[in-house]
């Protein structure tokens, strides 16, 4: 990993639920660091920290304590860093969906430009954006569809350039396969890889999907909480 | 990017139906104004008809609308004779039920002096009374034509002119006749009954006795002066116009307006649940995409602009459609319906705050949502 820049770098990073009897520790002192061109994957059983870890990353939980840096920038050190939670996903977070969460009263091409839009894009500039993206993800002669309209790989793609819109360099996925049989997972997770590769991004996914284990380069095992271990898969 | 317009235009048939059911709702909020409108108009016409601006009436009473009055007839040659006084015209007000064209009819019979003061003006069809005997004029409402004719009493009477919206404030048409048969139909007894009172020796009653008598002050002259001069008669009372109409409004129909009031104020209560509620089940509806909007960087004022765009949506058509409705059925109400544009304003501005104050509960769960939620099955 030598000479690639760490995007994601995190230790000691806790968050518990609950108080006295019903408290659930459900990250305790974790720390990883993930570097751009990487795709990884936290495994672990239910309950073990996984998408607790995924929603402190995308910024959407507060953790209890540690140190949080995200594409360079210190975000979270104690405390958040930054005020405005919801730009800082929105400038550096790209998310991937279980079920794609395209939203359904906009077609292909609307369901990615809104993100640039949100990011104050003019409308002509967000939508050539967004035909580009979607013929880059070799889904441009769908970009007039609605999301109901999409079979389930169609739909993952919009949503993996959705996700790609804002040019974020940290992209996090949630079960990004499960939805999908294995020859279109298969498609996906290689899509993800030659995204990592060429947008020099990192992508960091949630999965159970053991058909697609061997498409990571490193695999984070959590369990009750910490990190137990990892493992590089590719190399 | 309109999101509101979009997800609107995505479920174009189902907002349509909601905006559908929720303009029955305004329709019956409208009409309900309406007929409550139309209770104050109605109440209002009979006494502006004779166009006058002093109603004389029996001392002590304040008739011939909301008490009894009976005074003598020539009264009027009296009240004629004061200075200030331009016209004249005795009145006699009675209602009645009738039989002609197969069926039951209520009428309120105005008994006039033809070509003097309370005579029927802006007819629509026909003449003026022009005989002392056997002629009427009809308000429209009555059902009758140019040329019909219908029992009043022991004699037949031929419509000879036809009015509109001449009604009293029971919602009765009106008919005007000449005031010597008024007379004979209030104040004469039929002949067995007249045969008995004069086999026991009891007085005949003078026939020539009227309800009221109105007048009309000259230019230049004072109303207020008549009324106090006339007052201090004392066998006599006196109302302006303006007296007489608001005895009218607060007393004689004051009961049925206030209830109509009270029905209209819950009816506007049931709208602002009912669109509450449809709001804030839209919004739930929506709960995983607002997360997925969250998650994804939209700021709250995106997320309020959705919700409250959607309610003003929804409220501006049902409001729209329900007026459009109102307009084609008003007039198959059996009671007068007075829609003036200053109550459809009115209802609009209440129906766009009652929006935004119910998108507000829908706002409040928008805003609540964690935008995790977007994440897991």
């Amino acid at each position: 990993m030598s000479g690639r820049d760490n995007l994601v770098e995190i230790s000691g990073i806790s968050k518990h639920f609950g108080e006295g009897a019903a408290r659930v520790d459900a990250l305790r002192e974790v720390g990883l660091t993930v570097a751009a061109g990487e795709v990884v994957a936290l495994l672990g059983p239910s309950g073990s920290g996984k998408t607790t870890l995924l929603n402190v990353i995308g910024c959407i939980l507060d953790p209890d304590g540690g140190r949080m840096v995200l594409d360079g920038e210190t975000v979270y050190d104690g405390r958040w860093l930054r005020g405005n939670l919801r730009r800082l996903r929105l400038d550096k977070i790209g998310f991937i969906f279980q079920f794609h969460n395209l939203l359904p009263f906009l077609d292909a091409t609307d369901n990615v430009a809104l993100v640039l839009r949100l990011a104050g894009k003019d409308a002509a500039t967000a939508r050539r954006r967004a035909i580009e993206l979607l013929d880059y993800l070799e889904i441009g002669n769908r970009k007039d569809a609605m999301p109901a309209k999409l079979s389930g790989g169609e739909a993952q793609r919009v949503a993996i350039a959705r996700a790609l819109a804002n040019s974020p360099r940290i992209i996090l996925a949630d079960e990004p396969t499960a939805a999908l049989d294995s020859h279109r997972a298969g498609i996906v997770m290689d899509l993800l890889r030659k995204l990592a590769a060429e947008q020099d991004a990192c992508i960091i996914a949630v999965t159970h999907d053991e058909k697609i284990y061997n498409r990571f380069d490193r695999i984070f095992h959590l369990r009750d909480g910490r990190l137990e271990s990892q493992e590089g898969v590719r190399k | 990017m309109n999101l509101a317009y979009r997800d609107v235009r995505h479920n174009l048939f189902r907002f349509l139906l909601t905006c559908l059911g929720l303009s029955l709702l305004m329709a019956v909020v409208l009409s309900m104004i309406g007929i409550y409108n139309g209770l104050v108009v109605d109440a209002l016409t009979i006494v502006r008809a004779p166009d006058a601006d002093v109603w004389v009436v029996e001392a002590g009473t304040q008739g011939p609308f909301a008490e009894a009055s009976r005074i003598p007839g020539e009264t009027r040659d009296a009240i004629a004779r004061l200075h200030g006084i331009d016209a004249a015209g005795s009145l006699t007000y009675q209602t009645v039920e009738t039989t002609y064209g197969g069926r039951a009819h209520r009428l309120y019979l105005v008994g006039i002096e033809p070509g003097r003061l309370g005579a029927p003006r802006d007819l629509v069809a026909g003449r003026p009374i022009g005989r002392s005997h056997h002629e009427i004029v009809a308000d429209l409402g009555a059902g009758l034509s140019l040329g019909d004719r219908i029992p009043l009493g022991r004699d037949t009477f031929e419509v000879v002119g036809l009015v509109r919206d001449q009604v009293n404030s029971g919602g009765d048409p009106a008919v005007y006749l000449p005031l010597r048969d008024a007379q004979r139909l209030q104040f004469e007894l039929a002949p067995p009954a007249a045969r008995v009172q004069m086999a026991r020796g009891a007085a005949i009653e003078n026939r020539n006795t009227v309800n009221a008598v109105v007048a009309r002050i000259a230019p230049g002259a004072s109303g207020e002066d008549v009324v106090e001069t006339i007052r201090r008669w004392k066998h006599l009372a006196a109302l302006t116009q303006a007296e007489q109409e608001h005895l009218l409004t607060s007393s004689v129909v004051d009961r049925a307006r206030r209830q109509i009031g009270l029905f209209m104020g819950i009816l506007l209560a049931v709208s602002a649940v009912v669109i509450a509620l449809i709001i804030y089940t839209m919004t739930m509806e929506k709960l995983r995409q607002i997360a997925t909007l969250k998650l994804i960087g939209a700021p709250d004022r995106t997320i309020i602009g959705l919700i409250v765009q959607q309610s003003l949506a929804l409220g501006g058509v049902g409001w729209a459609f329900g007026l459009i409705l109102v307009m084609l059925i008003k007039d198959v109400f059996p009671r007068r319906v007075v829609l003036e544009p200053v109550n459809a304003l009115a209802l609009a501005g209440i129906i766009t705050v009652v929006c935004i104050a119910a998108s507000g509960l829908g706002v409040r769960a928008a805003l609540r949502v964690d935008p995790a939620t977007a994440l897991g099955g």
